[in-house]
């Protein structure tokens, strides 16, 4: 160890370095302890991992140190991206959504308690619990005297046992549980039945409250080695299928089931499903085409404006740059809302002032919708790409244009041949960038849209401007608009993920190549 | 109830900004004490270390605060408030608990109960003799196949709400409303929100006054998964609801701001619409009428029931149930409730405090007509298309019979799922 800790590194550095990795492993510890108290294996696993890489990499030095730049993208890429992506795709291959919410054990314990009934007309009790070491019971007190009963014995009368105002407060054998033992005991106890006698059929003592006892009968039985659900009063025998439900022989279903591995029937049934595949298709032709107009608009106009702007003939430039900024410094989604406002068909500024009345349905109409959507982002948009044009031609050394100048190129002749090329070098990844954040987009389609109007010919809640991820978001149901089905929703999204990397990845290619042509 | 829940929140907020810009009536109520009703069936608790997570929206916060207070005095039990977004509760509710991090206890509307059913997340309740004091609607609204799963607190629904100075008797027909609106030489001569989405909520009773509900009923009034809009009448519904378009009384440029707005501004003498809207009314003489009939059967609206849920994974299942028995159905906070949304009460005693004022009153006897809206799952897939239908017959971009068939024809694939 000697070698390792000179005394170079007992400087500022590594008490500074000491201690913020020292915060670090607070943080990893404490979740590592709130992760075994929650049971949950997979992040305290992961949490030690990442804790040991950590310190490993900060405190020693052989063969880490390009490790030191890396590790906290890496870590936060594992937990923020890697995860995610792989999450999406566990829940794209399972059936989770309305109706199949919890794991096979829930849903079977909630279908028991739904079907467990207080018996009609039958009396509420006043009731103790008891304790007999560590096993409860229930004391009730009824016409006939006090009966004392826990799981496995049935009630039984207990003539010695002291009653005051109403409620059994000793019972020989046994000991009255304080409130304390209530509170802390209390899913064994909303859990516990003690039978009426020893014939089932009678029912059984619960309580809800631990003050009052109901007798209950169940009518639902589980056989859990033959996976079945028995109704005891109509005799239908309810067997588990691989689809996640209890099915009767007639075909019916009860309602609540589980969450099972469906494998890849959720890509199918994107593709294949016309009530989905047919605008799927429709929906990513705008989808594109959003995207790539987006980019085209907002990249020409604010191009145009920074070479104005960059002229230095122009006047007042820095008033006209900042105020040109403003959309920018908005946020988008407020924007977006308040421009669905202007544009209101009835009551909006700009049918209502601008056009003096004109009821033009800006938003409602699915074309001028679409033109809407472009129009807003276009307000949104080109500021930024004013921003990185103008950037980018400041960046221009000036002797290349003198040198066009000099070998007899006119102004637009510098600009196509020259200029141009150069800055579109410089602006393509943004560009790419900005298509892939256009094409999901969702907050200017559900702000300003919500992605409507809605298509008339199809009965999928998709309309005109619905882009793939908003189209998404409506039959996942995740709005309400449908039932909620997050298997399909997942699939959905991996989908427009693989459309966006593919796009991407051609992008930067053709990138390249205008590269390697200069 | 997607769209009549959007439309609270939206009416939520509205009261909560009121309230916020301080007029002298609009101040939140103060809590009053319900030490008075303090628990008689239970014997003195310690629940000292536990804590209970309850979700409630923005506008029912407090009203349930003074409620949990009360609840810690009595038995040293902490009650944990978290204030959610209404439109948010009940996904998040059904994803949180089976993970095991949902609350023990969260506020919600009675139709949303099938859907919680059908996901497991909710627990049966059984209130023994403290059933009695609800009025019957609002626990049979929280019952499915008798098995009570929720505690209520308000019945809701909608009316017709009359501007006394502007039309001094309540119309009995469609065509009467219209005629005593243009009398009254007001902008509009009946207001009823539709939006570009529709507002099938809002529309109900006039759908139903053509005889044409949306569900056919058991005999015992709970419905069956069997769509009863289509056919002839259905389709007459739809054939008024585009002469209506085309006339312009009903307008899908109608949001729920702009008829709220409207009516305030004294622009209309009539709106239908919900106790939640009366807030904004602040300054008008109003009356609660029968909502007028358009097709010559009475026009019944949907009755909501909101209430309280207890989580099917609480760990706190003793403490939440006494909570929700002995503290909130209670009629001091049942009517601080009340008084924070003007829902009617669903504690009878609570809500015969409410009867003495005279808009409760007249929304309390439309709901008398009312029907309970449907709680089974398979109204999800109604709502949208619903909606969508009628705003597009409205504006005139679907034809009135052939959109219906079609609306039809889009459910019924959805329900066969």
């Amino acid at each position: 160890m000697a070698t390792i800790w000179n005394s170079r590194q007992f400087g500022l550095g590594f008490i500074v370095k000491l201690i913020l990795v020292g915060l670090v492993d607070a943080l990893g510890v404490f979740v590592i302890l709130a992760a075994w108290r929650a049971e949950s294996w997979w992040i305290l696993g992961f949490m030690v991992l990442a804790l040991a890489a950590i310190n490993y990499t900060y405190f020693t030095n052989r063969h880490t140190l390009p490790l030191k730049y890396i590790l906290p993208g890496l870590v936060f890429l594992l937990a923020f991206q890697v995860f995610v992506i792989f999450y999406t795709g566990y829940i794209a291959l399972t059936n989770y959504g309305d109706g199949h919410n919890l794991t096979k054990d829930q849903a079977v314990a909630s279908l028991l308690a739904q079907n467990e009934r207080r018996v009609e007309g039958s009396a509420a009790y006043p009731l103790t619990v008891l304790l007999r070491g560590d096993e409860l019971g229930f004391a009730i007190v009824d016409d006939s005297g006090v009966r004392v009963g826990t799981a496995d014995e049935p009630l039984q009368p207990a003539p010695d046992a002291v009653v005051a105002g109403g409620k059994v407060t000793e019972v020989p054998g046994f000991e009255v549980a304080t409130p304390q033992d209530v509170f802390s005991r209390q899913s064994e106890i909303v859990g516990l039945r003690v039978p009426l006698s020893d014939d089932p059929e009678e029912g059984s003592i619960r309580t809800q409250n631990g003050a009052t006892g109901f007798v209950f009968r169940s009518t639902f039985a589980y056989d859990e080695a033959a996976g079945t659900l028995t109704d005891s009063v109509t005799g239908t025998v309810y067997t588990a299928t691989d689809r996640g439900q209890f099915q009767a022989p007639d075909g019916t279903t009860l309602a609540t089931g589980w969450r099972v591995f469906v494998g890849t029937e959720n890509f199918t049934r994107a593709f294949t499903d016309t009530q989905y595949s047919g605008p799927f298709l429709r929906v990513l032709t705008w989808n594109l085409a959003f995207a790539l107009l987006s980019v085209v608009t907002t990249f020409l106009l604010g191009l145009v404006l920074a070479i104005v702007f960059n002229d230095e003939r122009q006047r007042g430039r820095k008033v006209y740059r900042t105020l040109l900024l403003l959309p920018y410094a908005f946020p988008a989604f407020l924007s977006a809302l308040i421009w669905s406002g202007l544009l209101n068909r009835r009551y909006g500024f700009i049918n209502q002032v601008l056009l003096g009345g004109a009821e033009i349905p800006w938003l409602t109409d699915p074309w001028l919708a679409r033109l809407s959507v472009l129009g807003v982002n276009l307000w949104l948009g080109f500021p930024y790409m004013f921003l990185i044009a103008t950037g980018a031609l400041q960046a221009l050394p000036r002797d290349i244009q003198e040198a066009a100048r000099v070998d007899g190129a006119g102004p637009l002749r510098t600009w196509w041949s020259v200029t141009g090329p150069l800055v579109l070098i410089a602006t393509a990844p943004v560009l790419i960038a900005s298509f892939a954040f256009n094409f999901n987009n969702f907050t200017l389609i559900y702000m300003l849209t919500e992605g409507g109007p809605r298509f008339a010919d199809t009965s999928a809640p998709i309309g005109a401007t619905d882009i793939l991820i908003s189209m998404v978001y409506s039959i996942s149901g995740v709005d309400g608009s449908a039932p909620k089905n997050y298997g399909l929703a997942s699939a959905l999204s991996i989908v427009i993920f693989a459309v966006v990397a593919i796009i991407s990845g051609l992008g930067f290619r053709q990138t390249r190549r205008l590269e390697e042509v200069l | 109830m997607r769209r009549g829940i959007a439309t609270i929140g939206i009416a939520a907020s509205l009261v909560a900004l009121t309230a916020c810009g301080g007029g002298p009536a609009a101040t939140t109520p103060a809590p009053t004490e319900p030490a008075t009703s303090a628990p008689t069936t239970q014997a003195p608790t310690d629940y000292t270390g536990a804590e209970l997570t309850i979700w409630v929206d923005e506008t029912r916060k407090d009203a349930v605060e003074s409620a949990g207070k009360v609840f810690t005095e009595a038995t040293n039990a902490q009650v944990k408030i978290v204030q959610k977004n209404y439109e948010d509760i009940q996904s998040d509710f059904t994803t949180q608990v089976p993970l095991g991090k949902g609350p023990d206890i969260t506020i919600g509307a009675h139709d949303w109960l099938g859907n919680l059913i059908q996901n497991g997340v909710v627990a049966p309740i059984e209130m023994g003799d403290k059933a009695a004091e609800f009025e019957p609607v609002a626990l049979s609204a929280f019952s499915q196949d008798g098995q009570l799963y929720g505690v209520p607190y308000a019945i809701e629904n909608i009316g017709l709400i009359r501007n006394t100075e502007l039309a001094a008797e309540a119309p009995a027909t469609w065509d009467d409303a219209l005629a005593a609106g243009k009398a009254a030489g007001t902008k509009y001569p009946i207001l009823i929100q539709v939006g570009e989405t529709g507002d099938p909520y809002t529309m109900y009773p006039l759908q139903n006054s053509f005889g044409a509900p949306v569900f056919k009923q058991n005999p015992d009034g709970s419905y069956t998964s069997e769509l009863a809009m289509g056919g002839a009448q259905g389709e007459a519904f739809a054939t008024w609801l585009a002469e209506q378009g085309k006339a312009g009384t009903i307008d899908t440029a109608i949001t729920y701001d702009i008829a709220v707005s409207s009516f305030a501004k004294g622009d209309s003498p009539f709106i239908i619409g919900g106790p939640w809207m009366i807030d904004s009314f602040k300054d008008l003489k109003l009356a609660i009428d029968p909502i007028p009939s358009a097709g010559g059967q009475t026009a019944s609206p949907f009755v909501g029931v909101q209430g309280f849920y207890v989580s099917a994974q609480s760990q706190n299942a003793i403490v939440a149930n006494d909570f929700l028995t002995n503290y909130i159905a209670t009629t001091d906070v049942q009517y601080a409730l009340y008084e924070v949304g003007n829902r009617t009460p669903a504690l009878t005693s609570a809500a015969e405090k409410a009867a003495s004022d005279p808009l409760a009153a007249g929304f309390a006897t439309v709901a008398s007509t009312a029907v309970p809206m449907p709680s089974i799952p398979e109204m999800a897939a109604v709502w949208t298309f619903w909606g969508v239908t009628q705003a597009n017959i409205v504006s005139g971009k679907q034809e009135p019979v052939e959109g219906w068939q079609k609306m039809i024809s889009d459910i019924e694939g959805q329900i066969k799922k």
